[in-house]
Order: structure tokens, then C-alpha cells, then sequence
């Protein structure tokens, strides 16, 4: 039998009085609140904004930084004239564990690009973010970079995107945001 | 005589809205203090702002109000006026209606004994800054906090429901135990200044606050007078995460004036500090060169800024300590702290015998 007697140290008078603790404990968070009071004034006049004075974020006005890697919504690259990257090679649409992507393929005009989507739509409400379609595709056409995550609609239809779309993903009804004047900072 | 009236009541009127009005400010510290204390930014999306063209230099005043979040005290008390009055099957609705009243009405009594600054003359009248100079002040203080404790406990009673009756008792124990130790300790100051008048003990400050004479009455009060005001780290009949307390069958505003008590109390143990043991109105440096009035209101000042300060000391406390357990709460209140303000008033009074 092995065991261990732990000793435990008697309190002593003060500790048993608890001012000791007390004033500890105060001593401590009146430090946070001044520390954050006065970071607090600086930045309301715009000084040190950088040094946060809280661990908030508001969230609305002001997203967390996301990570590089953060898979978020799609979007479609462009090539150099404007037309999309994309080359309807089906891949993305046979990959997607969510069937979530429908291509309709046309002919390019240049004979050098295979093919032309002449629709391209994704419906966000099946999407599982997995990032498959990103890894499959040939032509970095598609990317999830857009660092759009809050995605809300009030129907499924209106969580369907087409090229246009996914071609400028800040500009669809999906990224609307309704913040009073006075909180836009 | 109807001068002698009308001064009074505008007195009390003064320092009532001034009180109600900190009280209701406290509300938006305790959400901002607890906020900056925890490193976060605290409630501030109740936002004003006018859309018409001619309203909008207004806008430009109400954002920095916005931005610090001081609506929302604003926003409490419309929701509280707007919400369903209930009053629970089996209730008695008499004393139900009866008890957030009883408490708020003998919180605010006590403030008619506290004085707030020393004399103004105007005209050749002598205007003593206190809503009442009763010569029995302390008594009457303490008389009224006493009394405080009839509502928590007939709201207890009242509600026809086991928690909110466990949290009466609760309040009405801890409010007993710790009044005797807030009462003996003030013993030692009343010995030292000789007077139970408030003005009496604030003028006799002058000096030597009272701090310095009574260091361990100091500690021993603002103790109990905090176990007094029903909030953490003594929040035992309110017991948010156990029993809801003596308030569980309170919605709208009388819940509100249960709140308002909690807060009112505060700025009342504030004032006591501050008088009995902070020289009150008393101010630590020499005033040479200014007019008796405009001394006066340097002291109103520096009575202001001592409540204000011991709100903030006491927020902070109710934010930084977590909540006794009920038997260490009668264990703190009868054996330590009721020993220590018994010897500490064997002390004094063998101190002050022997310098005679």
C-alpha cells in the first residue's frame, strides 16, 4: 500500500481573517480596471489602437481575424480579361460530397480554353465547407477565401448562388448588412 | 416658518433626486466596472440616434452617451414600467404590494439624517446642509435599516413560495446578526466624539478622521454594512444561483424597487463610511481665502467625491469576491466580527476614561 499523506498547511491568523485574500483579489482587478480604464481614454481619443482594451469583439462592426487557412465562403477567380478561371471540367461537381455544385458547360471562343461554365450554382444551404472542390480543381478557379462567414437567408432559394454571384461575393444579397449610421465606424 | 418648510423640503428634494439619480447611474457602473474589471467592453448597444434632418446636431451630443452605454439604464427602466405586474395564486396581495414598497420608502428614510456639507448662509439665514439635524441621528440611521429588513421579509412571506420564503429567512438572520456587529462598532466612534448627532460627529472631525481614531470600527462596519446591502459577497437571501430569494415572485417594477433597494443601500453605506469614519463633508486641506458659501460647496464636493469613491470600492468588491457559504457567513458574522467590535468597544472606553 502505497499512499501519500499530504501535509496541508494550517492558515495562519491573517489568512484565516481573510483580509489578505481580500486585498489580493483587489488588488488584482482594480489593476485590470485601471489598466483598461485608462487604455480605454487613450483610445477615445485615437491614441494606441492597437492595444486592446478588452478581449471583446464587437462583433457586427468588427469580425474576429480568421486564419489564412479558414475555409469560408466560395468564390470564383477570374482570369486576366474578366471571364472566369473556370473550365467546366466537372470536377468540383463530381467531387462535392454535398452535391451541392451544378455546372452547365458551353464552348469557349478560344480554341486554346477547353470549355466555358454557362452556369455555375452552389447552394450554400447543402455546402458542407469541406474544401474538396478547392483541392480538385485544375485551374485554381474556385477558392473559399473570402473570409465571408456570417451567411443568412430566410429561404433556401435565396441561400442559392449563381456565377455572378460567386464571381463578386461581396456584392450579393448574402453579404447585405444592415448597421445603423451611427454604429459604422 | 413657511420659509423654515419650504427650505427643508427643497433640501430633500435635492439630495432625494441626487441619491435616485446615483442609484440609477449604479445600475450603468456595475455593467461597465464589471466589464473594464474582466477585460471586456460591457453593454453599450442601447443606441439613440434621430433620423430627422433638424434632429441630427442632437446625434452628434447623444454618441459619445451611446457609446458609453448609459442608455441602458434607460432601457432597464422602460422594460421594467412596461412589463406584467404578477402577483402569484395564493399571494397575499396586500403584503406582496405592500413589501418592495416597505424597503425602498425606509432606504431612502435614512438618508434624511446624513448631512451633506456644513452651513450656507444666504440672506442672513444659517442653512444647515442636512434634511433633518436629528440629534439621534445614529439611532435614526440605524433605526430605518432595521426596518428595511420588514419588506425582504414580508416578500418572503408574502409570495406563497418555499424558495422565496427560505430567502426572507435567510435575509432576516444574516440582517440580525450583522446589525448588532454594525451598531456595536459605531459604538467606539460614538464614544470618541461624544454625540449621536451625524453633523455633531462630522464637525468633530475636523482634525482627525475618523479612520485614523477607529481603524478596526472601520473594518468591522463597512463588513457588516455590506452583509447589510444583500449583495455579493453577501448576497445569501438573494442566492442567485440556488434559491432566486426572496424576490423569485416579483416581475416588473416592484421586482425594480428590489433592485433599487440593493443599490440605494449601497450609496447609504457609502454616505455612513464617509461620515462616520471619512470626516464627511470635511475637506484635508486648508480652505484660506474663500467665502464661507463657497467652502460650503467645496465640501458638498468633497463629500460627493467620498460616496463616489466608496461606490466604486464597493463594486469592486462585489465583483472581485466570490459569495460565502451560509454557515461561514454566521461563523464571519457571530464569532469573528461580533468579538472583535465587542474588544475593540472595551478599548475605546478604557481609552477614553483614562484621558479622562
Amino acid at each position: 500500500m502505497a499512499t501519500v499523506v499530504l501535509k496541508r498547511k494550517e492558515l495562519g491568523f491573517l489568512d484565516r481573517t481573510y483580509l489578505p485574500a481580500v486585498f489580493m483579489g483587489l488588488w488584482i482587478t482594480s489593476g485590470h480596471f485601471f489598466k483598461n480604464l485608462f487604455l480605454h481614454g487613450l483610445h477615445s481619443v485615437g491614441l494606441f489602437r492597437n492595444v486592446r482594451a478588452g478581449v471583446t469583439y464587437q462583433y457586427p462592426e468588427e469580425q474576429r481575424p480568421l486564419s489564412k487557412r479558414t475555409r469560408t465562403r466560395h468564390r470564383l477567380t477570374r482570369r486576366e480579361d474578366g471571364s472566369p478561371r473556370c473550365v467546366a471540367c466537372m470536377m468540383c461537381e463530381t467531387v462535392c460530397p454535398a452535391r451541392c455544385i451544378n455546372i452547365v458547360a458551353a464552348e469557349h471562343p478560344d480554341p486554346n480554353i477547353e470549355k466555358v461554365p454557362a452556369s455555375f450554382d452552389l447552394d450554400l444551404g447543402m455546402c458542407v465547407y469541406c474544401g474538396y472542390c478547392v483541392e480538385v480543381c485544375p485551374e485554381d478557379a474556385i477558392r473559399m477565401d473570402t473570409q465571408i462567414l456570417d451567411i443568412a437567408a430566410y429561404s433556401r432559394e435565396q441561400m442559392k448562388l449563381n456565377m455572378t454571384e460567386l464571381l463578386n461575393p461581396r456584392s450579393t444579397h448574402l453579404y447585405k448588412r444592415d448597421i445603423p449610421d451611427g454604429k459604422r465606424d | 416658518m413657511i420659509t423654515e418648510f419650504l427650505i427643508k423640503a427643497l433640501l430633500a428634494v435635492l439630495f432625494l433626486g441626487a441619491v435616485l439619480n446615483l442609484a440609477g447611474l449604479l445600475t450603468w457602473v456595475e455593467r461597465k466596472q464589471s466589464a473594464v474589471m474582466q477585460d471586456r467592453i460591457g453593454a453599450n448597444r442601447a443606441w439613440i440616434t434621430f433620423k430627422s434632418v433638424w434632429l441630427r446636431p442632437l446625434n452628434w451630443i447623444l454618441r459619445p452617451l451611446n457609446a458609453l452605454g448609459l442608455f441602458h439604464s434607460l432601457a432597464d427602466a422602460i422594460k421594467m414600467f412596461v412589463k406584467e405586474d404578477f402577483t402569484p395564486r395564493g399571494a397575499d396581495k396586500f403584503l406582496h404590494t405592500l413589501a418592495p414598497a416597505l424597503s425602498v420608502v425606509f432606504a431612502l428614510m435614512a438618508f434624511a439624517a446624513i448631512p451633506f456639507g456644513n452651513t450656507l448662509e444666504i440672506g442672513g439665514r444659517v442653512i444647515n446642509l442636512q434634511v433633518t439635524d436629528v440629534n439621534a441621528g445614529v439611532l435614526f440611521v440605524f433605526a430605518m435599516m432595521s426596518l428595511g429588513v420588514y419588506g425582504v421579509i414580508l416578500a418572503g412571506f408574502s409570495s406563497n413560495n418555499n424558495y422565496a420564503y427560505l430567502g426572507g429567512m435567510r435575509a432576516a438572520s444574516q440582517m440580525l446578526s450583522y446589525e448588532i456587529t454594525m451598531g456595536i462598532s459605531i459604538m467606539g466612534i460614538i464614544l470618541c466624539y461624544g454625540t449621536l448627532s451625524l453633523q455633531e460627529i462630522v464637525r468633530r472631525q475636523s482634525h482627525l478622521w475618523g479612520f485614523a481614531v477607529q481603524p478596526l470600527a472601520f473594518f468591522l462596519f463597512m463588513t457588516a454594512a455590506l452583509a447589510e446591502t444583500k449583495r455579493v459577497p453577501f448576497d445569501l437571501p438573494e442566492g442567485e444561483s440556488e434559491i432566486i430569494g426572496y424576490f423569485v415572485e416579483y416581475s416588473g417594477m416592484k421586482f425594480g424597487m428590489f433592485f433599487l433597494t440593493d443599490l440605494v443601500e449601497t450609496v447609504l453605506v457609502a454616505c455612513l463610511v464617509t461620515t462616520f469614519f471619512f470626516g464627511g463633508w470635511q475637506v484635508p486641506f486648508p480652505l484660506g481665502g474663500l467665502s464661507h458659501n463657497a467652502v460650503a460647496a467645496v465640501q458638498i464636493l468633497s463629500f460627493m467625491l467620498k460616496v463616489a469613491f466608496f461606490n466604486w470600492l464597493f463594486m469592486a468588491i462585489r465583483w472581485t469576491l466570490p459569495r460565502f457559504r451560509y454557515d461561514q457567513l454566521m461563523h464571519l458574522g457571530w464569532k469573528i466580527l461580533f468579538p472583535a467590535s465587542l474588544v475593540n468597544v472595551l478599548v475605546t472606553s478604557v481609552i477614553v476614561v483614562m484621558r479622562g
